[in-house]
């Protein structure tokens, strides 16, 4: 098992200012899989990957990383391990090649055995002869490169990766995550947190929903999205003109008919959200509304993900 | 357990300490000559300033010119400040802002040995500054003696114990300004209390009492004598000073390092 997370508990404070962060958290990947930890800021999901590292001593719970006790084995435990943190970490006083040679020697692995392996590594990260060049020379998108890369010094059975495409343009991101795939195609375990539907979507196996240091649910993308959600939504916006009375918004048009024309209805905003099970009816009272627009589309994660974690703001 | 008193386990290290203290010196390589250059040109420029201009009026210091006498305690001063400033400006940009820890500690590299690491580091960067500055003490003919190669070990525990009292401030610093605390309330009084520029028997006699307890002045009545050809008095008491002050500092750095970093 790469990794078996049972009943962790974290609290930090003491006392009175005690907060828990994770609240009997149960997860277990399977070998090869690429699992996603989902959830909003401050959910506890840096948390969950700093415990599983045994970075950090969990409260209560066990945790087991590639098969060995942590926090008592950590150390020979991330010997397994890639790490992808969130931050940028790579060496500023070092060029591409140097930031791969000196990690590698945090694993005991001698230079002239990474040394022959750097123009692999570099390629993987779409940094072909990039060895020489300096880190403050590269944009953002090839900084997290180079970090994946960094990761794979090891030859990792699983690899973590904490946000891996925050603040990248779409380009790095379709790369980043073409090189994930190809990495569980050659049987690397991954797990990443993301707060990017989309990410989650196209690359997990399975996926979970984590909201203040708990599961809230776990499957394949399609199983979350079945259990938890209609499968049909309508977006509804514009202005609102019932006969002979003044514009209103959506708001108003949903208090009138969404409750008998679909199964449920949140307002966000301008716009009401509308699940069904079968939209043929709603779109076709919507027809006859001018000044309102709709958009109907199938449900996908974000609706669960705001659905289990509401659409508050986080902070 | 509870986690204030897990913060005080004794630490537990391993061999691949030494590829973190590789790291360090390999940043260092790339810019050794300045390094250098900077840890050198200032405590010779005050030596040389201060030991020819002041010996001009200060004929002999206990049995010397003042300029030999001036030496001992230069090179003593100047190792702390190598030692301090390591673990302090470049320890804390590895620490705080490049992140360079948490990368490391992703490996199978734990917090206790990345410190150990930092200790050992600067005290091998104060010690090749150290060594310079010895060259160039040899090199005026301000040392004559074989003794004063016997000075090069004191000077690398010298740096040892000031990287470990430097690293409790790093681990308490939220930011670099936070540091100058440490240099004006402490650093700057210690080097002019502890005998560097002229003799503790001139200070008041209960200054003089506390004064003999700064690991500095424990540092400079090893040295000095050693560049001056004679044997120190006291010895297993000045080595032992410096060596509590590291252990007792690093267990005490350790504690607060991890209390900071393994939330």
């Amino acid at each position: 098992m790469p990794l078996e997370i049972s009943g962790l508990v974290k609290r930090f404070g003491e006392g009175a200012e005690a907060k828990d962060v994770l609240r009997g958290l149960d997860l277990r990947l399977r070998p090869g899989e690429c699992f996603a930890l989902l959830g909003p800021n401050g959910a506890g999901k840096t948390t969950t990957l700093r415990c599983a590292l045994g970075l950090t001593t969990p409260t209560a719970g066990s945790i087991h990383l590639c098969g060995l006790p942590v926090p008592d084995q950590a150390r020979e435990a991330r010997a397994r391990v890639g790490v992808v943190p969130q931050i940028d970490s790579l060496d500023p006083d070092f060029t591409c090649a140097e930031n791969l040679i000196v990690f590698a020697g945090y694993f005991g692995i001698r230079e002239s055995e990474i040394r022959p392996r750097i123009p692999e590594l570099l390629a993987f990260a779409g940094l072909e002869g990039k060895d020489k060049a300096r880190i403050q020379s590269l944009s953002g998108g090839m900084k997290r490169r180079l970090t994946l890369a960094r990761a794979l010094v090891n030859k990792p059975q699983l690899l973590l990766l904490d946000e891996p495409t925050t603040g990248l343009d779409p380009q790095a991101r379709h790369l980043i995550w073409e090189r994930l795939r190809r990495l569980t195609a050659e049987g690397t375990t991954i797990l990443l947190t993301t707060h990017f539907m989309d990410e989650a979507e196209r690359l997990a196996d399975r996926l979970a929903i984590l909201d203040n240091g708990r599961l809230l649910a776990q499957g394949s993308p399609r199983e979350v999205i079945a259990a938890h959600i209609e499968p049909q939504v309508v977006e509804v916006f514009g202005d609102w003109k019932p006969g002979g009375q003044p514009d209103s918004g959506a708001a108003a048009w949903a208090a009138a008919h969404a409750g008998a024309l679909s199964r449920r209805c949140e307002i966000s905003g301008e716009t009401a959200f509308c699940y069904t099970d079968d939209a043929a009816p709603l779109l076709a009272h919507l027809a006859h509304q001018p000044g309102l627009r709709s958009l109907h589309r199938p449900a996908n994660l974000e609706d669960v993900f705001l659905k289990l974690t509401g659409r508050e703001l986080r902070d | 357990m509870s986690l204030a008193t897990a913060h005080f386990a004794p630490p537990v290290l391993s061999l691949r300490l030494f590829a973190v203290w590789r790291r360090n010196f390999l940043v260092w390589r790339k810019l050794a000559l300045p390094s250098i250059v900077g840890n050198l040109a200032d405590p010779v420029i005050y030596m040389l300033g201060l030991g020819y201009g002041l010996g001009m009026l200060v004929p002999q210091v206990e049995g010397v010119s003042y300029i030999a006498f001036l030496a001992g305690g230069t090179l003593c001063y100047s190792t702390m400040n190598a030692a301090t400033f390591e673990v302090l400006y470049s320890g804390f940009s590895r620490m705080h802002v490049q992140k360079t820890w948490e990368a490391i500690m992703n490996a199978p590299i734990a917090l206790d040995d990345i410190v150990a690491a930092e200790l050992v580091w600067a005290a091998s960067k104060s010690c090749l500054a150290g060594v310079a500055i010895l060259a160039v003490i040899a090199a005026f003919g301000f040392t004559a003696s074989p003794l004063a190669l016997a000075a090069i070990p004191v000077v690398f525990l010298t740096g040892l114990c000031f990287a470990a009292l430097g690293l409790i401030m790093t681990a308490l610093a939220p930011s670099y300004d936070f540091f100058m605390y440490y240099f004006t309330l402490f650093i700057t009084p210690m080097t002019l209390l502890s005998g560097v520029f002229f003799p503790q028997n001139q200070l008041p006699e209960t200054v003089r009492s506390i004064a003999e307890l700064l690991p500095l002045s424990h540092a400079v009545s090893l040295v000095r004598p050693l560049l001056l050809g004679q044997m120190p008095t006291q010895i297993g008491l000045h080595v032992g000073v410096l060596a509590t002050f590291t252990v007792v500092a690093f267990w005490l750095a350790l504690a607060l390092t991890r209390r900071r970093l393994l939330k």
